[in-house]
């Protein structure tokens, strides 16, 4: 091969180039935030349902909530284990995550997701 | 033991009844696993078709005022006072703007000079739902035109097909600017969002914790404003109108209103 050298630095620096976003992005980035449970949250040990199935789909279980709540007037959540919760993001989610920045943004942050939900719905003041 | 044919015919059919009584809901209740399920809240109250019945010589300036500043509060309604981005949910206006082809030149000047208390009146035809793309506007079973904001596109057709002029649009976001300034929201209730149609919406939520509608909490001892099921021969309401001659905002069109005032 002519210029094998020229080649393969050339090469090489093309593809540093183009993957130097992503490469940015896992030095910048870092390992993902854990969320900080408020000391309410703490007490009261479990959420409406396990805690990895909230990791996983709090956010089907908010659009479930909307609808349920908003269209069909249904506001009692009965879980898995037969409690029962009133469907509100402002008034039972939030009554125990107070701590929206901690809790809610830094996760999203880290993922680049911007839920519209605090467009209107008003988070607690945070001491 | 030998089983008869005539036995094992006995229990299935006893076990199929059995099977058929406790429906698959009760079960799950019973035993408290299984898939999540939503419930109505048990004190809410439960009409067929809510209305209002205003009665306006029982209205002054001071009840009217509470009424709205009521609603407004708990609704965080922002206060843009008289602006023309302004948004409200129930208002004032005069007898000729409310009722209007029944104004004429020689009305008592209480009349004319009062200040009519109005809101969306909740139709029992509603155009806005008709003209709904998106079906952000609805009614509900129990007759309340119910808007939901996380569907609303913004596109004001509600807003050209009301013939009352109930709907506001945000213009602006409101999330700074709650009911007034340096005034805290009410932290139950959330705020509306740049780009969203807003109107009464008959307290639902309030309803659905058994309480009555705001307004007419704020002016109870007064009993101004009277909330109830028209459904219902006993109610409140019918007894009203019942007892007076009542009328309604431009029933010529069809559309059917729930708000009836005694003037």
């Amino acid at each position: 091969m002519y210029n094998k050298g020229k080649i393969i630095t050339g090469l090489v620096i093309f593809v540093l180039f183009f993957a130097s976003p992503f490469l940015y992005g896992l030095v910048k980035s870092g390992p993902p935030p854990e969320p900080e449970l408020s000391p309410k949250a703490k007490e009261a040990k479990l959420c409406v349902e396990a805690k990895e199935h909230m990791v996983e789909s709090h956010m089907q279980m908010l659009n479930e909530w909307r609808d349920e709540a908003v269209r069909n007037g249904k506001r009692i959540y009965v879980a898995t284990n037969g409690k029962e919760y009133t469907v509100s993001l402002q008034n039972t989610c939030m009554e125990c995550h107070n701590n929206k920045s901690k809790f809610c943004d830094q996760c999203h942050n880290y993922a680049g997701v911007s839920p519209y939900c605090w467009e209107c719905h008003i988070e607690p003041k945070e001491k | 033991m030998e089983r008869s044919r005539r036995r094992f015919l006995k229990i299935l059919g006893i076990s199929t009844l059995g099977l058929g009584t406790i429906s698959s809901v009760d079960l799950m209740a019973m035993v408290g696993t299984g898939e999540p399920t939503y419930n109505p809240t048990p004190e809410g109250l439960v009409g067929k078709r809510w209305a209002l019945v205003v009665d306006v010589n029982k209205l002054d300036e001071e009840t009217t005022q509470k009424a709205i500043e009521a609603c407004h509060r708990v609704h965080n309604v922002p206060d843009y006072d008289g602006h023309e981005e302004e948004i409200k949910w129930i208002w004032t206006d005069k007898y000729e703007h409310v009722f209007p082809g029944q104004e004429h030149a020689y009305l008592a000047e209480e009349i004319e000079e009062k200040p009519f208390l109005v809101l969306c009146n909740h139709c029992a035809n509603p155009p806005c739902c008709r003209v709904c793309p998106t079906k952000a506007t609805w009614q509900r079973e129990d007759g309340i035109v119910m808007m939901d904001q996380h569907r609303c596109i913004g596109c004001r057709y509600c807003m050209a097909g009301c013939p009352f002029g109930a709907r506001s649009f945000n213009w602006r976001d409101a999330k700074n600017t709650y009911w007034k300034e340096n005034e805290p929201p009410n932290p139950t209730y959330p705020v509306r969002g740049k780009g969203v149609v807003e109107k009464c919406n008959l307290c639902t939520e309030r309803l659905a914790v058994g309480q009555i509608p705001a307004c007419v909490e704020a002016v109870k001892d007064t009993k101004a404003i009277v909330f109830g099921d028209l459904e219902d021969p006993n109610s409140e309401v019918r007894k009203l109108l019942h007892e007076h001659f009542t009328i309604r905002r431009k029933p010529e069109l069809g559309t059917n209103p729930n708000v009836y005032y005694i003037v």
